[in-house]
């Protein structure tokens, strides 16, 4: 079995879903759309309040070249365009639609599927382009962009990412079960782009046996290969899944596409298939919501725009003993202040949790046991870039090699003193960026 | 629907179950069949020894915390287990304000004033024990017969080595060493329950073995080659291995989280210069043991071993492409 060869840990599966269907969210009576759905610039929004606005609209503007377009997620009137809560943590220009319940297409969307061999590069990356997909991992970069690598970069492997190595979420492995067929599709799409010299592979932990054996079945005779992965955090992360099934790796400053590689997550292959076939943007995505203090976890199809407070009720509410509320998963997700913020293109779960370590957390010192190290995917010495965080040590910081962390908190998980080894690591990058910007202003 | 309240934290969410007490805790747990044997072997001096050096452990750890207006950590584990690796390095007669100034030197002088858990560059236990070798060094060497009547007294193995040589040691048994039916330390004795205590360690994954198979292989290789050469000098590595306290400082000094080096290739340098020293110091030195000096000179030297590895980053970083 493959895997990456520098650190890693195995915390608890979680994977309470595992075995439930997709289940499609009713209409909210209300959505949220933030124009922030993406890594970059956030789009401009193209509607005022009062607009009608029918399912697959353009709302929002690609603003600039690191930018995604945003689509009306159902059909409508705009009730606002205001900063609203963002499941980020911030605040962010959204737009507030009242669902009508007739959840109408506009015209040109959602076309019955044509043949995508017939169609120019050019077409297929504009059509990816207009429908707005951004990576569905985690991250939301935009697939456009990243389909559309330097002149001077060879791309010979295209990998489909469906590790989904984090606890509790299902939400890729559901989709892998349910759509094989487009997931597969989707991969000879991007791979078409790059005029089939790569390689494809489907990168898959070894706790999905069953979502090996679907693709497996889906893609026979594609030249597709797929690959079972141990199932170890954060087999998944980019670098990781690179060095698991090439033996590459991508060194500091480096993006995968200096190694000859593009990784895609497996729901933006499906997105992407159903982009260039169908002209379908990107308006729902699948949600695993999880987590042990919610009545019945489910993965759920719900539209981009729907509110947490809805999901909870779907899912029949949760406990009291409930006191955070995370998006993403355990390791890399963020808690949330509110159940106001919306479903965005990159959430792949919600989780309801009672965590018992915050009455009792405080950091203690580190006794030097070497987990963090041991630990760490990307071979650094977490306890001392945390440290030199916490002194303000910002440009030492930098030479042992901050900017190589991934941020995927395997030695938080570690750290038997309860230190906060990853969140000092973020701090001190977001210092440094601020100094930079600063500079540059 | 929100009367709930919400709270908001740093990522990870989950947290491994490993805590300072659950590594300090196995570690006690882990030397206790060494410390129940010598408590059989040597009888109740022994055992006061034991709770004398955990008491006072835990009460010097609760003042300096109180002085150093720090949260309490009398009771996250490493004072007891300071305590007890002090009590199973001395002998089992030390009079018991001895253990006590033992005590006063692990946590006070060698831990705290160094910055507290964490922070100590040398093995508290292993100060306090030498100290004690230097400050009492007849009290620190007179070894209790094991189930004797009368708290008999008699030389370690390797103290008969150092001095009568090698002819004075007919008809040393080896299964009496490996059981801790010799004289020595009370954690000394028994072979077998320090090695029980580490498997338990390792099984928990708290110790790994490159410090104590590096350490204890070096030690045996150069006292084998010793004897190799001259079987009527010197003992035979197996004699060296069963007594004295390489299968303890091996096990459980030297892999000391605090006190030893963090990369692998910095711990096998550890290992393999404390296993040397030790076998020096056995051979040819003043003290028929070596391995609390070992210990000490190479916990000096953990900071050179660690930054070899962080100079390894840094000049990774400077040859690294600048794309971004």
């Amino acid at each position: 079995m493959k895997t990456f060869t520098v650190g890693g840990i195995h915390p608890p599966e979680y994977k309470l879903t595992a075995s439930k269907a997709i289940e499609t969210m009713p209409l909210p009576a209300e959505v949220a759309i933030s124009m922030s759905q993406h890594l970059g610039k956030p789009a401009k929004p193209l509607v005022k309040v009062g607009d009608e606005v029918k399912k697959g609209q353009l709302i929002g503007q690609a603003d600039g070249f690191i930018s995604a377009n945003v689509h009306a997620s159902t059909s409508g009137k705009v009730k606002a365009v205001k900063n609203a809560p963002h499941p980020g943590g911030n605040y962010s220009m959204t737009v507030v639609i009242t669902t009508d319940g007739r959840d109408e297409w506009i015209e040109g969307c959602n076309t019955p599927a044509e043949d995508w061999k017939a169609l120019s590069k050019e077409e297929i990356l504009r059509r990816i382009k207009e429908a707005g997909i951004v990576g569905m991992g985690g991250a939301g970069f935009p697939t456009s962009v990243k389909l559309s690598p330097p002149k001077d970069k060879t791309i010979d492997t295209i990998i489909l990412n469906g590790a989904e190595c984090e606890p509790f979420l299902t939400a890729d492995h559901r989709l892998m079960l349910e759509s094989a067929g487009g997931i597969v599709e989707g991969l000879a799409i991007i791979a078409s782009l790059f005029e089939g010299k790569a390689k494809s592979y489907i990168g898959i932990e070894s706790n999905k046996p069953d979502a090996v054996s679907a693709l497996e079945a889906a893609s026979k005779g594609r030249g597709i290969e797929i690959v079972t992965l141990e199932t170890k955090y954060p087999q998944g992360a980019e670098k990781q899944l690179i060095n698991a099934i090439t033996g590459r790796t991508i060194e500091e400053g480096q993006l995968p596409f200096d190694k000859g590689c593009l990784v895609q997550n497996v729901g933006t292959a499906l997105a992407v298939y159903e982009a260039v076939t169908m002209q379908k943007p990107l308006v729902d995505r699948i949600v695993t919501v999880s987590g042990m203090e919610v009545k019945t976890a489910k993965n759920i199809r719900a539209i981009i725009g729907t509110r947490f407070s809805d999901i909870a009720l779907f899912a029949g509410s949760m406990t009291e003993k409930t006191n955070q509320v995370i998006t993403g998963g355990p390791m890399m997700g963020r808690s949330q202040f509110t159940l106001e913020v919306p479903v965005t293109k990159t959430t792949s779960g919600i989780l309801f949790i009672n965590n018992t370590l915050l009455a009792s957390s405080r950091e203690r010192t580190c006794i030097r046991c070497g987990k963090c190290i041991s630990g760490c995917p990307q071979g650094l010495e977490p306890w001392l870039l945390a440290t030199e965080a916490e002194f303000r040590r910002l440009e030492d910081a930098e030479t042992y090699g901050l900017a190589n962390c991934t941020e995927c908190g395997s030695c938080s998980y570690q750290c038997p003193s309860g230190r906060e080894l990853v969140h000092w690591i973020k701090y001190a990058k977001a210092l440094l960026n601020n100094r930079r910007q600063r500079k540059t202003a | 629907m929100e009367p709930l309240k919400l709270k908001v934290s740093y990522a990870p969410f989950v947290r491994s179950k490993d805590s300072i007490e659950s590594v300090m805790y196995n570690v006690a747990l882990a030397l206790l069949p060494a410390t129940v044997l010598s408590v059989y072997y040597f009888g109740i001096p022994a055992l006061l020894v034991t709770l004398t050096a955990i008491a006072s452990s835990i009460a010097f750890e609760w003042m300096t915390d109180r002085i150093r207006k720090k949260p309490d950590s009398c009771f996250d584990g490493s004072a007891v287990v300071t305590g007890l690796l002090l009590a199973l390095n001395v002998p089992s007669g030390l009079p018991l304000w001895m253990v006590v100034i033992g005590s006063f030197v692990a946590i006070v002088v060698t831990k705290h004033l160094f910055g507290g858990l964490g922070f100590n560059i040398f093995n508290p236990a292993l100060v306090a024990r030498v100290f004690l070798l230097i400050s009492f060094p007849v009290a620190m060497t007179s070894w209790p017969v094991p189930l004797s009547v009368d708290m008999q007294t008699a030389a370690s193995p390797l103290g008969i080595l150092k001095t009568d040589g090698i002819a004075a040691l007919q008809g040393f048994s080896y299964m009496d060493a490996l059981l801790g039916r010799t004289g020595g330390s009370l954690g000394e004795t028994s072979a077998a329950a320090l090695l029980l205590g580490a498997a338990w360690l390792f099984y928990k994954r708290y110790i790994t073995l490159t410090i104590p198979l590096t350490f204890i292989g070096s030690t045996l290789a150069l006292v084998g080659i010793a004897w190799a050469i001259d079987p009527a000098n010197y003992a035979d590595p197996i004699f060296h291995l069963l007594t004295g306290g390489l299968i303890l400082g091996a096990f459980f000094m030297a892999t000391d989280m605090v006190t030893s080096p963090l990369s692998l290739r910095g711990q096998i340098l550890f290992g393999v210069g404390g296993g040397l020293l030790t076998a020096v110091i056995r051979l040819w030195g003043g003290y028929p043991e070596g391995v609390s000096f070992a210990i000490l000179i190479m916990n000096s030297l953990v900071p050179l071993l660690d930054s070899w590895d962080l100079n390894d980053i840094k000049a990774k970083k400077q040859q690294s492409p600048k794309t971004a």
